[in-house]
């Protein structure tokens, strides 16, 4: 594993365990989150890094747009457009 | 012979520290207000006018000479300050009320901004803030302080396209019964609908580059002025609980509850 690897595999833990304060506390986020981590542990290969870490990215993603998802749609059951035209 | 300077934009975003869109909201003890010691974030409308400022100085690049943030409350208000500055702001400006202090009233709030904006040297153009906040929604303050200032002001925006060179702003607002299409001439005060844009999230690189940036640090007292209610809260109550549907057998015991209810049949 490159340093820049290790750099990047530091960070996205970082930044996936402070996503996973506003998950919904039944599933366990942080658990999931470490164990993921500890089975890659070992990876020897630059290539199967990338694209675990590519895949950490892409959890990373999916979880901001269930976040974001979560919120429009709170926001607009609770602001509904006035006009019933629309 | 030199090109005439393009006029540089000054963007000024106030935001609310208010209670959490997804917290539960109850009645305090007292009947007098609602239970505040529960979560509270960055009113999600002024997030979006975090992110319309930020987005107007991506499209219009030089053009924006800042994005201030203000903020007025308590000294926790402060991380609702560092947010805005992590999703792009430049700086901000805490006017910091004492933890105990009733929430600041909207025309109080919109005195203040008055004063802030006139404290700035180099001038405000363009004030971008939410409809209203998600704990009182009021939605008073935007047009308040745009009478306050006399400025031209457009709520409900749900699309802001400022042209700096002209000095005008085109905005489009959502009213009853569709929309409507706004010429305004800067200085302007925007607020801001649901639909006109999706925040971004502030990364934790963000956050951290945001604890580097200014933050000034006022009180009432510098700016002269009162934050003491206008309005006394009698009393606060929930709405009466819903009372569950029956179910009837057949149509003369719905007939009969119908006549209970006071709707009978008229001849017409």
């Amino acid at each position: 594993m490159t340093t820049t690897q290790r750099l990047r595999a530091l960070a996205l833990y970082k930044e996936l365990h402070r996503l996973g304060r506003d998950y919904d506390p039944s599933y366990d986020f942080h658990g999931k989150l470490r164990k993921l981590y500890e089975k890659n542990r070992n990876l020897k290969d630059e290539t199967e890094i990338d694209r675990t870490l590519a895949f950490g990215e892409y959890i990373k993603n999916e979880t901001l747009a269930l976040y974001s998802l979560r919120k429009y749609r709170h926001l607009k059951r609770m602001y509904p457009p006035t006009s019933t035209d629309r | 012979m030199r090109p005439s300077a393009v006029r540089l934009l000054n963007i000024l975003v106030p935001v609310k520290r208010a209670v959490d869109y997804a917290v539960k909201i109850r009645v305090n003890p007292e009947q007098t207000g609602i239970d505040l010691n529960v979560k509270h974030s960055m009113n999600p409308f002024d997030e979006i006018a975090v992110e319309e400022a930020v987005r107007i100085r991506e499209r219009l690049k030089d053009a924006v000479k800042s994005i201030k943030v203000v903020t007025i409350g308590p000294p926790k208000s402060s991380e609702t300050l560092r947010t805005a500055l992590a999703m792009g702001a430049d700086s901000a400006i805490h006017v910091e009320i004492p933890e105990s202090a009733p929430s600041p009233e909207p025309l109080g709030v919109a005195k203040a901004l008055k004063a802030i904006i006139e404290r700035q040297s180099e001038g405000v153009d363009v004030v971008i803030m939410g409809k209203q906040a998600i704990d009182d929604d009021a939605g008073q303050t935007g047009q308040m302080l745009a009478g306050l200032m006399g400025w031209a002001q457009a709520t409900f925006a749900s699309k802001v396209d400022v042209d700096a060179a002209q000095k005008v702003a085109h905005v489009t607002r959502e009213i009853d019964g569709g929309l409507e299409e706004l010429r305004c001439r800067l200085p302007l005060v925007v607020t801001t609908d649901l639909r006109l844009n999706e925040p971004r999230y502030a990364s934790l690189p963000n956050i951290m580059k945001a604890k580097k940036k200014p933050l000034e640090k006022l009180t009432p007292a510098d700016l002269g002025i009162d934050f003491t209610p206008r309005l006394e809260t009698i009393k606060v109550t929930e709405p009466p609980k819903r009372v569950g549907g029956g179910k009837v057998e057949n149509v003369d015991q719905l007939l009969a509850k119908l006549k209970e209810a006071g709707i009978t049949a008229r001849r017409a």
